[in-house]
């Protein structure tokens, strides 16, 4: 399903943009409008993160705003709830990205069900390598749910090769080593990288890491098929709410 | 599925992609210097000549006397250098960090014990050196923080979250995943991911195997119990270690702080309060809501005050090969000072927990038993939190003049 939607959309447009937010970060009414401005915007899916208090994989930004979210009390019942009404909502696909012991705690079968109920597309969780998640990628299997995993420069090809088989939807690709937020510098080994994602993936790649601007989707046209697009949306918001992110989207589409 | 690294249900390996190589990378040398006879030659001998290996078993007759039960033995782990058993730790990760080629090492720390035995072992191989360490602790500990500068360390305070030890191994793996082509992550405790657990009890191992053959010598017999605090679990894993196939009840003791019922405590294993999750890259069990989200702990020891706990230390706590209690702070501070008066040791507070647990226990056993009670560390360093834990006047009296004749 997230698959084939990718593949759909990529035959209208070069290179399609994924977005991010934490949900309850400013506010459950603030994330709402920011999904809206993207939507209007032409952001083709929105990654929807539930927090959690260890982001182990995320930088600064994102940190403090799981850290904000989770100060507002909220829960991750009330995060599915929240993010099944956009799905209703919204003509977009939105997958839930959130650490492993989330999910775990809520139980695997049980979250993969609940996500299906509410629409959601699938998940992306940055600390669960492949190894430890066959219950996982059953759970969401059985559901028809996007298991979405991560590449990264340090990933031999052979291991790659088996990620992009126990992945579905697309894979995630980071730029670079380290976390969210630094921005990435686009060079030449980033090329021969991508082009090894490319080689040995048969789904979909996204890009993500430290794009910031215009000219990083450019460069990634042609090399990937999505771009993501996380911290720098979260400080669009911080600086000017709804309407900077929606400046900010129409200027990077 | 590869189960390395488990222990029944816990353990693993929960980390970020890009870290996947580097953790292979490390069980790898791991297991290949474990296997090397010149690598373990090289550890004993840095181990006995730069720390103080083997460190002494010492009969407490005083407090044997008073208590009136059980012979009571205490492993001197205070008398190894930087003053706790985290030294033995850092020495073998830093060996093996040099075998990897690394030019910097990098660690988290609560106390301040294992960002001091890190910073002290990154001036003798001549590494590059970073200490996570959460806003709170670097408040509380404010000397040890002192010493890691001196030694070349570089402090990094950690703002986020709960700004204690979490918090700070949480941003080490940040650091990691980053620099780890230059960078080795020496991790204090026998928890975390694979092979962390496994790695830091080997290190520890030690100071099992000198107790068991010490009391041997010694007694002529092995102890009936041993008792060690529980923090992340390594210096009661070290010492653990060197009885698993032995006739002797473990005893790990956490930090009650002020009762289970307060919510402000970090007994994981004792108070049933903790529950199986997935954090900091590991399965264990942590103080956790319902959700998933940790919780804030609270330890008058900053060593003990840490969400998780040693996978390999449940999982003998699940089979009932180890027996957890919790010490409450006050009840700390009272074995504290009656280890002081009685024997004229001065156990870290983290250690007090130890002897407090035992002390709980041994008036109720055979005279013609025995006890080893693991002292990891030495009280005396942290002189600021105890004096001030214990309100003593004369230091109160003592910090207000040298603060005003700073001021002057």
């Amino acid at each position: 399903m997230l698959e084939s939607y990718v593949r759909k959309r990529l035959l209208e447009k070069g290179i399609l943009l994924m977005t991010h937010l934490v949900v309850g970060y400013p506010s459950l009414d603030g994330c709402r409008e920011m999904v809206r401005a993207m939507v209007e915007a032409g952001v083709d899916l929105v990654e929807l993160q539930i927090p959690f208090s260890e982001p182990v994989a995320d930088g600064p930004v994102i940190l403090r705003a799981n850290h904000g979210a989770l100060k507002t009390g909220i829960t991750v019942r009330t995060c599915l709830e929240f993010a099944g009404g956009l799905a209703s909502q919204f003509p977009i696909p939105f997958l839930v990205m959130t650490y492993y012991n989330i999910p775990f705690r809520f139980g695997l079968d049980n979250f993969a069900r609940v996500l299906s109920e509410k629409g959601l597309y699938g998940v992306i969780v940055p600390d669960l390598p492949p190894e430890e998640a066959e219950h996982h990628v059953s759970a969401m299997r059985k559901e028809g749910l996007g298991a979405v995993f991560i590449l990264s420069p340090e990933t031999s090809v052979s291991r790659m090769a088996r990620i992009t088989e126990t992945a579905s939807g697309f894979v995630y690709c980071v730029a670079r080593r380290g976390v969210t937020g630094a921005r990435t510098r686009f060079s030449p080994e980033i090329v021969s990288y991508l082009a090894r994602c490319r080689k040995v993936s048969p789904l979909p790649i996204a890009v993500g890491f430290g794009l910031r601007e215009r000219a990083d989707l450019n460069f990634l046209r042609g090399k990937a098929d999505i771009a993501v697009i996380g911290t720098e949306t979260i400080r669009a918001m911080e600086r000017e709410g709804a309407d900077g992110v929606r400046a900010f989207m129409r200027g990077l589409v | 599925m590869n189960r390395k690294g488990y222990y029944g249900e816990l353990g693993g390996m929960f980390v970020p992609e890009v870290l996947i190589r580097t953790f292979e990378e490390l069980v790898a040398a791991f297991e290949e210097a474990r296997d090397d006879p010149g690598f373990q030659q090289e550890y004993q001998e840095i181990l006995s000549s730069y720390s103080c290996r083997p460190t002494p078993l010492t009969f407490a007759r005083n407090l044997s006397e008073y208590l009136g039960g059980a012979a009571i033995y205490v492993k001197r782990e205070d008398l190894g250098h930087t003053g706790a058993h985290k030294i033995n730790n850092v020495m073998g990760q830093g060996l093996l960090a040099e075998r990897m080629g690394k030019k910097r090492v990098i660690a988290e720390t609560g106390a301040g014990q294992h960002g001091i035995a890190t910073a002290t072992m990154a001036a003798r191989f001549g590494f590059q050196c970073t200490i996570y360490m959460g806003e709170v602790d670097v408040a509380r500990q404010r000397p040890n923080v002192f010493w890691m500068e001196q030694l070349g360390a570089q402090v990094v305070s950690v703002r986020d979250g709960s700004r204690t030890l979490k918090d700070a191994m949480n941003e080490a793996f940040r650091d990691w995943a980053t620099n780890m082509s230059d960078t080795h992550y020496v991790l204090g405790t026998a928890s975390g991911p694979h092979p962390f657990p496994e790695m830091v009890t080997y290190f520890q191992s030690v100071i099992g195997r000198e107790a068991r053959a010490q009391i041997l010598e010694r007694a002529g017999r092995l102890p009936a119990r041993v008792y060690a605090c529980v923090g992340g679990g390594s210096n009661a894993m070290g010492i653990f270690s060197g009885f698993l196939h032995d006739p002797v009840e473990l005893v790990g003791v956490e930090a009650g702080g002020k009762g289970l019922t307060s919510g402000l405590h970090a007994s994981r294993l004792a108070s049933g309060q903790g529950t199986v999750g997935v954090a900091q890259g590991y399965k264990t069990y942590f103080l956790q809501d319902q959700d998933g989200q940790m919780k804030g702990t609270h330890s008058i020891a900053a060593g003990l005050d840490y969400v998780g706990v040693s996978p390999i230390l449940s999982h003998l706590r699940d089979r009932g090969r180890v027996r957890v209690e919790a010490a409450e702070d006050a009840e700390v501070l009272e074995a504290f000072s009656l280890v002081l008066r009685k024997e004229g040791l001065i156990p870290a507070l983290e250690s007090a927990h130890a002897f407090a647990g035992a002390f709980r226990e041994i008036p109720e056993m055979s005279r013609q038993d025995l006890v080893i009670i693991n002292q990891s560390g030495r009280g005396d360093k942290d002189i600021f939190t105890i004096a001030e834990a214990l309100g003593d006047p004369g230091w109160r009296n003592f910090l207000r003049e040298k603060a005003e004749a700073d001021r002057a």
